[in-house]
C-alpha cells in the first residue's frame, strides 16, 4: 500500500524483525504446543519466551500473562470472567463513558444479566476523575475498568491514581493500555493494576496477538470451555507465529520506546502548530500535555469528516475519523459526545496518529494537501454559510 | 466502499453553490443528524431552468445532492416532482446499505424546494414544517426530540431536542 499511513490507532505494520522472527513458526517449528514430541516443545518453549518479553514490557511476572486473539478478548475475559468469578460478592462494576466497544459492549451483556454499571464522566479533555471513581465505588464494587489512554483523543488517564483508590477499598482494577503499550511506558506494580489488556498489532506486532495480565492470585473465570492452554484460562490451540511475533514486538518496543516517543512528538508537534497556521475555525481535541506522543484528534468546524477522509485518501493520505458517516453503527463517536463535543462539530472530526515510518516532509505534505480540501468542502455546505452569515 | 458513479459525483459534483434570487428553497437534515442539503431552484415557464446546491455531508451525501441537481435541471416542476430517493439511488448505481438514508435526503430537499415555490408562486408563507432526521438503522424519517426511532427503537444520538 503506497502512500502516507497515518492511522497507527488502527494497527500498525509489522517491523521487519518481528516478521523474520516469526517465520519459521509458520514451516519449521509449526507443531501444536500442547504435544509432547519434539515439535509441541519447539512451539511451547517459542511462547514461554514470548511470554518473559510481554511481561518484562508490563513490569509483570511471565506467569501473571496469558495470551489471546486480540485486545478485545482480553476486555471481554476481564470485565465478565471476573463478573462471573466474583459475582458472590457484588454485581456492580465502574467503567468509563470513553472505553472502547469491547468495554463497553461487554458491560451492557452484563447488565443484561443483572450487573449493575455505573458508568463515569469524563471532563472535557476526556478524562476520569480519580475522586469521582472513589465516590462511586461501594461494597458491592467487585471491578474498576478505566482504559489507560484513549485512541481517539489520546488523552491518558490518571491510572496510578484510581489504582491506589481501588487498593485500599479492596476493589479489582483492569485497565484496557491497547493503545498504551509499547507506546508509553507500562508498570503494573506501579500503576496498581490486577488485569491489563495489551495487543501486539498497536506496537509493530502481528494482528491475532492480545494478552491479558491477570495479577497473580485473582480469580477469573475463562470465557471460552476446552482445553487447558494458558494454565486453563484460554483454551483453543495457540497462535504461535503471532504470539512469538508478540514477544519480539514487545522487546523492540521495550527497548527503543523512548527514541519512538520523541520521533511521535516531533511529528505531533509540527502538525500540531501547522494546522491552525493554514485553517480557521478548528477544535483541538484531547488533553493538551497527558496525551499520547503521535496523536493528533482535531475537529474541522462546519464539515463533515468521511468527505475529508475521502478527498485525503484520494491524495494518498490515509488517516480517520471519529464521524457518525464513518462508523458503520453511523453514531456519533461516544468519546466525543462524553467530553462535551457537539455532535455538529464532532461530525467534523480528524484522527491523525503517527508512526515510526512517518516524516517531517509526510505532516508537511499533509499541512500542503488538507487545507484545500477543507476549504472546498466549506465552500459548499451551508452550515459554513450560514455560520460565515452571523459573523458578518 | 462507493462505486465509480458515486465517487465521480463527489469529486466533481455538479451545481454545487447558491442561487440568492432563487424562486424556491429546500432545506432538510441538520449537521447533528450528520447531513444537511440546502436546495435552491430557478424556475421559468414550469420548467426548472437552474439548480443549486450546498452539502454538509459524508461522500454520498455529496454525491446525492449532485445527482439530484442533475436530474431536476431542465425538467418541468411536474416532473421533477416525481424523483424518488429510490430513482436517485439507482441513478447513482447503488448506495453501500448504511448510506441509502442519504438519498431519501437528497429527493426530500429537491421536492422541499418545488413546495417552497409553489407555495410562493401562490402567495402564501411557507408552512413551518417539523423538523426531522432519518434513523441511521431502519430509514424511517422521526420527528427531531426522538430519542428512539420510532420504527427500529435505535437510540438516535446528539441532541434531538430542539
Amino acid at each position: 500500500m503506497a502512500g502516507i499511513y497515518v492511522d497507527h490507532v488502527a494497527g500498525t505494520p509489522l517491523h521487519p524483525k518481528v516478521f523474520e522472527a516469526m517465520l519459521p513458526y509458520f514451516k519449521e517449528c509449526f507443531g501444536n504446543p500442547s504435544s509432547i514430541h519434539s515439535a509441541g516443545d519447539c512451539a511451547r518453549q517459542a511462547i514461554e519466551e514470548a511470554r518473559a518479553k510481554v511481561a518484562k514490557l508490563i513490569g509483570s511476572e511471565a506467569e501473571e500473562v496469558i495470551f489471546t486473539s486480540c485486545g478485545t478478548e482480553s476486555n471481554n475475559m476481564a470485565l465478565k470472567g471476573i463478573a462471573q468469578a466474583h459475582q458472590s460478592r457484588g454485581k456492580e462494576i465502574i467503567i468509563s463513558s470513553i472505553e472502547h466497544f469491547s468495554i463497553m459492549h461487554a458491560a451492557n451483556a452484563l447488565e443484561k444479566a443483572g450487573f449493575h454499571i455505573i458508568r463515569l464522566p469524563v471532563d472535557r479533555y476526556g478524562m476520569v476523575d480519580p475522586a469521582a471513581v472513589e465516590k462511586a465505588i461501594t461494597p458491592q464494587t467487585i471491578l474498576v475498568s478505566i482504559m489507560h489512554a484513549n485512541p481517539e483523543v489520546g488523552t491518558i488517564e490518571p491510572i496510578a491514581e484510581i489504582g491506589k483508590i481501588t487498593r485500599s477499598k479492596n476493589v479489582l482494577f483492569h485497565t484496557d493500555a491497547v493503545d498504551s503499550a509499547g507506546i508509553i511506558p507500562i508498570d503494573v506494580k506501579e500503576m496498581n493494576v490486577d488485569l491489563l489488556t495489551l495487543a501486539a498489532s498497536q506496537f509493530y506486532g502481528p494482528q491475532g496477538a492480545g494478552a491479558l495480565f491477570i495479577r497473580k492470585g485473582i480469580r477469573i473465570a475463562p470465557l471460552l470451555d476446552g482445553g487447558i492452554q494458558e494454565r486453563g484460562l484460554r483454551a483453543g490451540t495457540e497462535n504461535v507465529p503471532a504470539i512469538v511475533g508478540m514477544g519480539v514486538a514487545a522487546d523492540l518496543a521495550r527497548e527503543e520506546m523512548e527514541v519512538r516517543a520523541a520521533h511521535l512528538k516531533k511529528l505531533q508537534q509540527r502538525l500540531i502548530e501547522g494546522l491552525p497556521r493554514k485553517i480557521p475555525y478548528l477544535q483541538f481535541l484531547g488533553h493538551p500535555t497527558q496525551r499520547l506522543p503521535g496523536t493528533v484528534s482535531v475537529a474541522v468546524e462546519y464539515i463533515e469528516g468521511e468527505a475529508m477522509l475521502l478527498f485525503m485518501d484520494m491524495e494518498g493520505i490515509q488517516i480517520s475519523s471519529g464521524s457518525a458517516c464513518i462508523s458503520r453503527s453511523l453514531k456519533v463517536s461516544h468519546v466525543m459526545l462524553s467530553m462535551g463535543v457537539d455532535a455538529a462539530t464532532a461530525q467534523g472530526s480528524l484522527l491523525f496518529t503517527f508512526g515510526m515510518q512517518n516524516t517531517e516532509a509526510d505532516v508537511d505534505r499533509i499541512l500542503e494537501v488538507l487545507p484545500p480540501i477543507v476549504e472546498r468542502l466549506r465552500n459548499m455546505s451551508p452550515v459554513y454559510r450560514k455560520a460565515m452569515a452571523k459573523k458578518g | 466502499m462507493y462505486n465509480p458513479t458515486v465517487l465521480d459525483h463527489f469529486k466533481n459534483p455538479r451545481n454545487v453553490g447558491v442561487i440568492e434570487d432563487a424562486d424556491g428553497v429546500g432545506e432538510v437534515g441538520n449537521p447533528v443528524c450528520g447531513d444537511m442539503m440546502t436546495f435552491y431552484i430557478k424556475v421559468k415557464n414550469g420548467v426548472i431552468e437552474d439548480v443549486k446546491f450546498q452539502t454538509f455531508g459524508c461522500g454520498a451525501a455529496i454525491a446525492v445532492s449532485s445527482i439530484v441537481s442533475e436530474m431536476a435541471k431542465g425538467k418541468t416542476i411536474e416532473e421533477a416532482s416525481k424523483i424518488t430517493n429510490k430513482m436517485v439511488a439507482e441513478a447513482l448505481e447503488g448506495l453501500p446499505k448504511q448510506k441509502m438514508h442519504c438519498s431519501n435526503l437528497g429527493a426530500d430537499a429537491l421536492q422541499k424546494a418545488i413546495q417552497d415555490y409553489k407555495m410562493k408562486k401562490l402567495g402564501q408563507a411557507p408552512k413551518a414544517e417539523a423538523k426531522k432526521c432519518y434513523c441511521p438503522v431502519c430509514d424511517l424519517e422521526n420527528p427531531m426530540e426522538a430519542e428512539f426511532c420510532t420504527g427500529c427503537g435505535e437510540h438516535l444520538e446528539g441532541e434531538h431536542t430542539h
